[in-house]
């Protein structure tokens, strides 16, 4: 293997440690606040500081694999898509240490509301992340395609359970504290499914060199 | 800007560019918007002796674009470049069949001295006569009696300046141009190719003997000439055809693997023989 070849594989294995700690993080945010599990929460908040570190190292890898080698054609693909991955990688992890916090904030509440439609929106969410990130390790440009038809059904949840939450607000104030950090994470979650999206769009444009941002077949 | 950013208009589709390699009037019909053909070869074998360099080319230069061959040594991309003005003539056991239209005249049926006015050519390593500045860029108009006696120092400075020369030689316009540095020589070729108002520039590997500066200098005069005329270079330096080029062709073994839009052969090649070469994980 020529010497580039042995520096992309690198970058890809940066890559997939930091694709690991993200969906862990995600993983266990979540259960943070399903299950209030405080030992997962603050272990969310610990891997945050790898995973920044990670994502500073994996662009300073990538920007010097473009000084260096000019890469072309797939491997071109390869070293953009990585960056662009590495963003969103970072920003699922801040979101997970957001939703983390907010599950140690409930943990001493009685749960107002079961969350039924919090563990729906978050199996979805849990699914999209790890779709995501098996169609990048895989070249799976297939699987890449079937996150993106979930991201409407979240954002369908998403919408249904503010309703919910803003008609517990409005039964009782006291509710209110507890209702706003519900809604607080179930935005994140969303968000979470968005940088999921983006990484399926960067699978794509990785493994078919096509851009599927934005509706941009539909419109072609 | 580089050429990078500003391409040709784009093809209508990949499907369009990727037909080239079909017959003629398919090529024709799938021509991308707002493209005119300059050059265009049909069937075009080429022979030295019993090796058969070129294997049925069939494609088209666009007027007023840069067009570049890439390919590993040996695959037929300078001969290519070399059969476009009839340069083989020269070498004894070669023999050319098909045909190479330049607009919608046969070139083979052309004075060849006319169709190499028409189809300039720069080669490899800079190569002035042994004569002064002015004489290299005078020689050809003088020749052919296309400048008259009293305008040809308008024209050698036009020349000149058109090769982004003038400013550093002008002072010095009847010194020999050996004195020159490499790149200033090689731009001296391209100023004497551009003396008599060529249609068509065929560049053979014109930066390779050049240092980066040089080469840049080189690159920023392919990109404002294509305005005057249709540019079709040979380069092994696949970085250089990503800047310059509107159009590329990937050559492999005599048959033309691939052409398209510069930026798709570069990011998204449709062929893996082409995507192996560039991504150098060829043989």
């Amino acid at each position: 293997m020529r010497h580039f070849e042995q520096e992309l594989e690198q970058l890809k294995g940066k890559l997939l440690e930091m694709s690991a700690l993200v969906e862990a993080a995600v993983q266990r945010s979540v259960a943070a606040v399903t299950q209030k599990d405080r030992s997962a929460a603050e272990q969310v908040l610990r891997d945050e500081a790898r995973i920044n570190a990670l994502e500073m190292e994996i662009d300073e890898f990538a920007i010097n694999l473009l000084a260096t080698q000019q890469p072309l054609a797939a491997d071109l693909r390869l070293v953009v898509a990585a960056l662009k991955i590495n963003t969103d990688l970072e920003r699922m992890g801040d979101l997970s240490a957001s939703i983390a916090q907010r599950a140690v904030s409930l943990l001493s509440e009685p749960v107002i509301q079961p969350m039924v439609d919090l563990r729906h929106i978050s199996s979805l969410v849990e699914s999209m992340v790890r779709k995501s990130l098996d169609a990048f390790v895989a070249n799976d440009a297939d699987m890449a395609r079937s996150v993106l038809a979930s991201d409407d059904a979240v954002d369908s949840l998403r919408t249904a359970s503010y309703h919910e939450l803003i008609s517990f607000m409005e039964k009782d104030p006291r509710n209110i504290p507890q209702a706003l950090d519900l809604i607080g994470i179930t935005r994140s979650l969303e968000r979470i499914a968005d940088h999921s999206t983006n990484i399926a769009e960067d699978v794509l444009f990785l493994v078919k060199g096509i851009d599927v941002r934005h509706h941009a077949e539909a419109r072609q | 800007m580089s050429p990078m950013q500003t391409p040709g208009p784009q093809p209508a589709s990949d499907v369009t560019m990727r037909s080239q390699t079909l017959p003629m009037q398919m090529a024709e019909e799938n021509k991308p918007a707002g493209e005119q053909s300059k050059l265009s070869t049909k069937n075009l074998n080429f022979h030295y002796g019993a090796f058969q360099a070129l294997h049925a080319i069939s494609m088209q230069v666009y007027a007023n674009r840069v067009t570049a061959f890439i390919g590993p040594s040996g695959c037929g991309k300078s001969t290519f470049l070399r059969t476009l003005n009839r340069m083989y003539e020269t070498i004894r056991t070669a023999r050319v069949d098909g045909e190479i239209l330049l607009d919608t005249e046969d070139i083979f049926k052309l004075e060849v001295s006319e169709l190499r006015r028409r189809v300039g050519m720069v080669f490899q390593r800079p190569n002035p006569f042994p004569k002064s500045i002015f004489d290299n860029i005078a020689y050809g108009p003088r020749i052919n009696g296309s400048v008259s006696r009293s305008g040809i120092k308008d024209h050698v400075e036009q020349s000149l300046r058109r090769a982004a020369l003038w400013d550093e030689v002008k002072d010095k316009l009847h010194d020999s141009a050996y004195g020159l540095s490499g790149g200033q020589q090689q731009r001296l070729c391209i100023a004497r190719a551009l003396a008599v108002n060529p249609e068509v520039l065929l560049l053979d590997e014109p930066c390779s003997s050049l240092d980066p500066i040089a080469t840049a200098k080189i690159e920023d005069l392919i990109f404002q000439l294509k305005d005057s005329c249709t540019i079709v270079i040979v380069t092994h330096n696949m970085q250089q055809a990503a800047r310059v080029a509107d159009y590329t062709g990937f050559f492999l073994m005599g048959k033309l693997i691939e052409f398209d839009n510069t930026t798709v052969i570069f990011k998204n090649p449709a062929k893996k023989e082409t995507e192996d070469y560039i991504t150098g994980r060829f043989g």
